[in-house]
């Protein structure tokens, strides 16, 4: 047999299509909704204060839109890397097959990176300026350069930044739930796996991706605060709970729903998907829906008694890395799960990723760990100074110094 | 004659032709498959011989060869596709499940040599006494694969043969060549599309490997060409039957069951077949409108 990097023979019981063995997406598939979705929440967030002036997310809307960025810039490489002929890729753009979803793909995944570069840009114009005048050397040059010759920081030249940034805010925000829930539709709208096609399948991607996107949002956060020995805003973080408690309560009924409508349908082949579900996908589901609850009962304990301080720096960043960890294993089941159950409906196959390879678990890693690293050198180069005001506000700031 | 065949002739004379024949169909229908293997051996160049002693390559074609064909594609005169509807038949009721179609297939037209990749497949329907539901498996069972083959010949094994068997039926599958192809919709670049006169085709040199055709095909006959990095699947043969010859599976099939022809001739042999049958098609819930059309298949074909 060919040695390459692309074989996932799976084994299988019962009975699958003899070409079903190889299963055609891989975990890169799984990470490519994963990371746009990660994009679209972290958008959500920078956005509640861009547009809707929410003052508790201030200090933290620069940060979740340069982590947005960060993580676009990342959103194709999964598939670039799953291609069978990536050299070809951009053949989907140059002609693109307007009847086929992934056709647009290109398209929407420019035009978005297009737009949070604009964003970035008009929100730290000021900031690049400012460091234009007081950096030296190469770094000075750099400013320089990226002011794009325009270094006006008038009241009416930032007001004028301020209103554009907030209009492609504005285009951001249906952008992302249309980027969001596209990439649902292409799997909601192949008929051909039960598994895949429901109604309901844009709508969970989109709503468990801003779920996931909070939740990655209080992590880095956190972390970077704690990185940075500056301490965590207490209103940004309640915001963030409200938020990330909203998220997980309507992403958990929605997939409860769908769930329990496409097993009292009980359509031919529902055997299928209860050994689907009993079998190959048994630990992953245990994650997702452990993951989520856990995080739900977490987040309402702290709804219910306003936990503040330590404990909500704590318990909030547990509570977001349960969701990022749920909302993966959703896509694993989602993309993963679907392929292993058989177009037959009388078959699973079992599908066990490579460690190292083109399209193996390294490779994902390697994508995934990508944009931190890209967002720490961002923020190097634009630092968002949390905008928090710690002397104003004394009693509500926690130093997370102190709670690790 | 294009550069091509100049060059493929030469190297065919690497291949003994019995020994082909002898791959093919153990003598069944050997006249046919001569014909048949006209073109086959035109790819079946650099060692794809020992394919019969077990240690085939994974690809009849050459690296070269297949660079060179679709450099060169032939040029077929006098063929115009606006006057031709091709369509298949398949009679269950004939099928004995000897898989020559499958070798042939793979021979004919360079596909895997291995048993889960294929363009075309039987599957076995047995049902046991007291059954109601029909066991099904087919040529990716491993012990489908003659042992020392590298998965290259397959024969049904005979792990029935101390049960009671009330039933028992083999059903040939391919790609239905639908009217409405989901595979067609789905592609992102057009690379699939659907020719004038029935078969969807793939211009593998604008395939991006996406694989979201794999996905989108209700019946499972498509599949990712690794080596090539692209998509592949059954199209009939469409090099043979521009030229007016059959597929090379209904060239081989001893017991005719695998009929083919031109639906605008009502005198085809599958035209004849359709009219004269009451005929079928898979899965019509999909709205897919197959070109494949069965003969004598059973509630638990999937
Ligand atoms: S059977 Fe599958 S591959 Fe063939 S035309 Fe129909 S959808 Fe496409
Ligand atoms: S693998 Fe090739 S033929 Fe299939 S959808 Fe992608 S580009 Fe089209």
């Amino acid at each position: 047999m060919e040695a390459d990097v692309f074989h996932h023979i799976a084994p299988f019981v019962g009975f699958a299509y003899p070409n079903e063995t190889e299963v055609p997406w891989s975990e890169l598939i799984v990470i490519y909704p994963y990371i746009t979705g990660l994009v679209a929440g972290a958008f959500v967030v920078s956005s509640l204060h861009h547009v809707f002036g929410m003052e508790r997310f201030a200090p933290i809307s620069k940060f979740a839109l340069l982590a947005s960025l960060c993580f676009m810039f990342f959103a194709p490489t999964p598939l670039l890397f799953h291609l069978g002929q990536p050299t070809r890729a951009l053949n989907a753009v140059l002609t693109p097959h307007w009847t086929s979803a992934m056709a647009a793909f290109g398209y929407v995944a420019g035009f978005y990176i297009v737009l949070l570069l604009l964003e970035t840009w008009f929100s730290f114009r000021a900031d690049i300026v400012a460091m234009s005048k007081s950096r030296t050397g190469i770094m000075q040059k750099v400013y320089q350069v990226l002011t794009l010759g325009s270094d006006d920081v008038s009241p009416r030249a930032l007001h004028t930044d301020h209103t554009i940034a907030r209009r492609l805010a504005m285009i951001g925000i249906p952008g992302a739930c249309g980027l969001h829930g596209y990439v649902g539709f292409l799997f909601g709208s192949l008929k051909t796996r039960e598994w895949w096609s429901s109604d309901l399948m844009p709508v969970i991607f989109l709503l468990s991706a801003v779920g996931s996107g909070v939740g990655l949002l209080i992590v880095i956060y956190v972390i970077a605060s704690w990185w940075r020995k500056t301490p965590t805003n207490n209103g940004a973080m309640e915001g963030l709970l409200y938020l990330l408690w909203t998220g997980i309560v309507v992403v958990v009924v929605i997939e409860a729903l769908e769930m329990v409508q496409m097993l009292y349908k009980a359509r031919e082949g529902i055997e299928g998907v209860f050994a689907l579900i009993q079998g190959p996908i048994t630990n992953s589901m245990i994650i997702q829906w452990g993951g989520s609850f856990l995080a739900l009962v977490i987040t309402s304990i702290m709804m219910l008694y306003n936990t503040k301080g330590k404990r909500l720096v704590f318990w909030l960043f547990i509570s977001g890395l349960l969701m990022m960890v749920g909302v993966l294993a959703m896509r694993w089941n989602v993309v993963i799960g679907g392929q292993e159950l058989s177009k037959t409906m009388r078959g699973l196959m079992t599908y066990h990723p490579e460690v190292f390879g083109r399209e193996s678990l390294f490779t994902v890693a390697t994508l995934f760990t990508a944009p931190f690293v890209v967002l720490y050198l961002a923020q190097k180069l634009l630092p968002t100074v949390w905008e928090a005001d710690p002397e104003e506000h004394e009693d509500k700031v926690f130093d997370i110094h102190k709670a690790i | 004659m294009t550069t091509q065949d100049t060059k493929v002739e030469k190297e065919a004379g690497d291949l003994s032709r019995r020994d082909f024949l002898g791959l093919l169909g153990k003598g069944a229908a050997c006249a046919g498959a001569l014909v048949g293997a006209g073109s086959a051996l035109a790819s079946a160049g650099g060692g794809a011989v020992s394919a019969l002693g077990g240690v085939g390559p994974s690809f009849q074609q050459d690296d070269a060869q297949y660079a060179e064909a679709v450099k060169n594609p032939p040029k077929i005169p006098n063929y115009n596709w606006t006057q031709h509807k091709w369509a298949f038949g398949v009679d269950a009721d004939r099928c004995i499940g000897c898989l020559r179609c499958v070798e042939a297939c793979k021979m004919e037209n360079s596909v895997q040599m291995d048993r889960n990749h294929t363009r075309t497949w039987v599957e076995r329907y047995v049902y046991l006494e007291g059954s109601d539901h029909a066991h099904v498996d087919s040529i990716h069972d491993i012990k489908n694969v003659v042992p020392g083959s590298k998965e290259t010949r397959f024969k049904f094994d005979n792990r029935y043969k101390d049960e009671k068997v009330t039933k028992e039926f083999f059903v040939a599958k391919l790609c239905n060549q639908c009217e409405k192809p989901s595979c067609v919709q789905v592609c992102p670049t057009g690379a699939t599309y659907k020719a004038v006169d029935g078969p969807v085709l793939i211009d593998t040199k604008y395939c991006i490997g996406c694989q979201y055709c794999v996905q989108a095909c209700p019946y499972g006959a498509r599949s990712l060409n690794e080596a090539r990095g692209t998509a592949e699947k059954c199209n009939w043969c469409y090099h043979r039957i521009t030229k007016g010859m059959q597929p090379a599976c209904v060239e081989v099939c001893p017991t005719g069951t695998r009929i083919f022809g031109d639906r605008t001739d009502p005198e085809s042999p599958v035209s004849q077949f359709i009219r004269n049958n009451k005929v079928s098609v898979l899965k019509p819930d999909m709205g897919n409108m197959p070109n494949v059309f069965y003969k004598g298949i059973d509630k638990e074909v999937l």
